[in-house]
């Protein structure tokens, strides 16, 4: 059954700062609504609860991607078209090119924004774990400032967020990795557009002399927030490239997670499914000619 | 809460309706402009039936709030013929027969139209990259990449 509309409303400010002082108005919050390609589907199943929305589209502030020598900054309305299509992305972050090209299909990618794939807060969501592994601070604007957040301390729990109620999210800022690189992103789902995904991961790597300097792996699907690999990554950090312990960072992977059954997938399918993965990431990097 | 005085051009045409700022662009071409080629098939953005190009690209009009399409250029089904004249794409799926229920056939040209604008020589992976957001339940997709192929080798944008 779909929603009544009368019980909604939209409001479409101009700026971010209009945009930003109706947020502080009550008695009822404003939620954010951007390309609209989770909250449309939830308003189309009438599963969508009645609620006054904060129509972004028209904060020009909220868009476009900026380039520095050592960043990427990109606005929260960001595309995933736009992530697609845009050189140094594909230069410096070519797992976040693989993770919007896998987001739904062309239409949604058209649509659908990173910052709502953030703050929509799915732990099923794609690009999150490319995000995770690149070291990705998020910037949050509100009358009364703005403050960065390191992304892997972003999301605190399932669908809760380090997002105060008049806080936006700005922009998402990125350090382009330095030295010699390794990057792997890979999703399981049913197929390969439109899925949701079963789990994915997300790794990024910097070698130097022949061992891992640095490394960083993110998972979607596999716990009630995007998660980092705290454990894995630490059995392989300082390794050299030649005598991976894959093995062991495959078990050290079991604490990382918490995956639970549901109409996707199985915990036990998703569990075996992340080490495997893994395994596979490791083999490549351990194979990678540096 | 108030209407919005919303203002489209659909396939050349400037409209204005008056809607709920929430209602979905599906509805208004359909109901509000009676354009029903554009069909609704599963409502979230899943099966494509809904695809129509608006400001040049391809998006599912069901997932548009009429708050998001002020202003916007669009282009559905209806506006790809001249006329009695077929486009090469409308063409090209007649004769290779690539509608058989015909549901899907509204979004399989539309995105497949969108496909050739972007790229007017698509390989065989772009052509089902262009199409994936597009599902057929006759399952006749083999027919329908032809007839894409074909249109895009015969070589003109519309």
């Amino acid at each position: 059954m779909r929603s009544y509309l009368p019980d909604f409303d939209l409001q479409v400010p101009d700026s971010l700062g209009n945009a930003l002082a109706l947020l502080t108005q009550g008695p009822r919050q404003y939620r954010p609504f951007a390309g609209g390609t989770d909250l449309m589907v939830l308003l189309n199943a009438g599963l969508l609860p009645a609620a006054r929305f904060l129509d972004l589209s028209r904060c020009q502030e909220l868009r476009g991607i900026q380039e520095t020598s050592t960043h990427l900054s990109f606005g929260a309305l960001t595309t995933f078209t736009e992530l697609r299509d845009c050189k140094a992305v594909h230069q410096h972050f070519p797992n976040l090119v693989k993770s919007a090209r896998l987001t739904g299909a062309l239409a949604i990618q058209n649509r659908g924004t990173l910052g709502g794939n953030i703050a929509n807060a799915s732990p099923a969501a794609d690009t999150p774990p490319s995000l995770l592994a690149y070291g990705t601070e998020v910037e949050l604007i509100s009358l009364r400032g703005t403050r960065c957040v390191a992304y892997e301390a972003f999301h605190q729990g399932y669908k809760k967020m380090d997002l105060a109620p008049d806080e936006l999210l700005h922009r998402i800022i990125i350090p382009k990795p330095l030295g010699r690189t390794f990057h792997f992103y890979r999703k399981v789902g049913t197929r390969q557009a439109q899925a949701i995904s079963k789990i994915c991961l997300a790794a990024c790597a910097r070698i130097e002399n022949g061992t891992v300097a640095e490394f960083r792996v993110g998972l979607g699907a596999v716990a009630p927030v995007p998660a980092r690999a705290w454990n894995a990554e630490a059995v392989i950090l300082g390794k050299p490239l030649e005598a991976l312990p894959i093995e062991e960072a495959q078990l050290a992977l079991l604490a990382d997670i918490s995956p639970i059954d549901d109409i996707r997938s199985s915990a036990h399918y998703r569990r075996v499914v992340s080490q495997k993965v893994l395994g596979q990431m490791l083999r490549e990097l351990s194979q990678s000619s540096f | 809460m108030a209407d919005l005085a919303l203002t489209l051009n659909v396939n050349g045409t400037s409209h204005t309706v008056r809607v709920h700022p929430l209602a979905r662009l599906l509805d208004i071409l359909r109901e509000d402009l009676e354009l029903t080629g554009t069909k609704e098939g599963c409502g979230e953005g899943e099966c494509g039936a809904c695809s129509i190009l608006m400001n040049g690209q391809v998006v599912n009009s069901c997932l548009i709030p009429a708050a998001q399409a002020q202003g916007a250029e669009i282009i559905t089904v209806e506006g790809l013929a001249e006329g009695a004249k077929l486009s090469p794409l409308q063409a090209a799926f007649l004769t290779h027969n690539a509608a058989q229920c015909g549901f899907c056939t509204p979004g399989m040209l539309i995105a497949a139209q969108d496909l050739l604008n972007r790229c007017p020589n698509p390989d065989e992976s772009q052509v089902r990259d262009g199409l994936s957001g597009n599902l057929c339940r006759c399952t006749g997709y083999v027919k329908i990449l032809d007839a894409v192929k074909v249109a895009a080798q015969e070589g003109s944008p519309r």
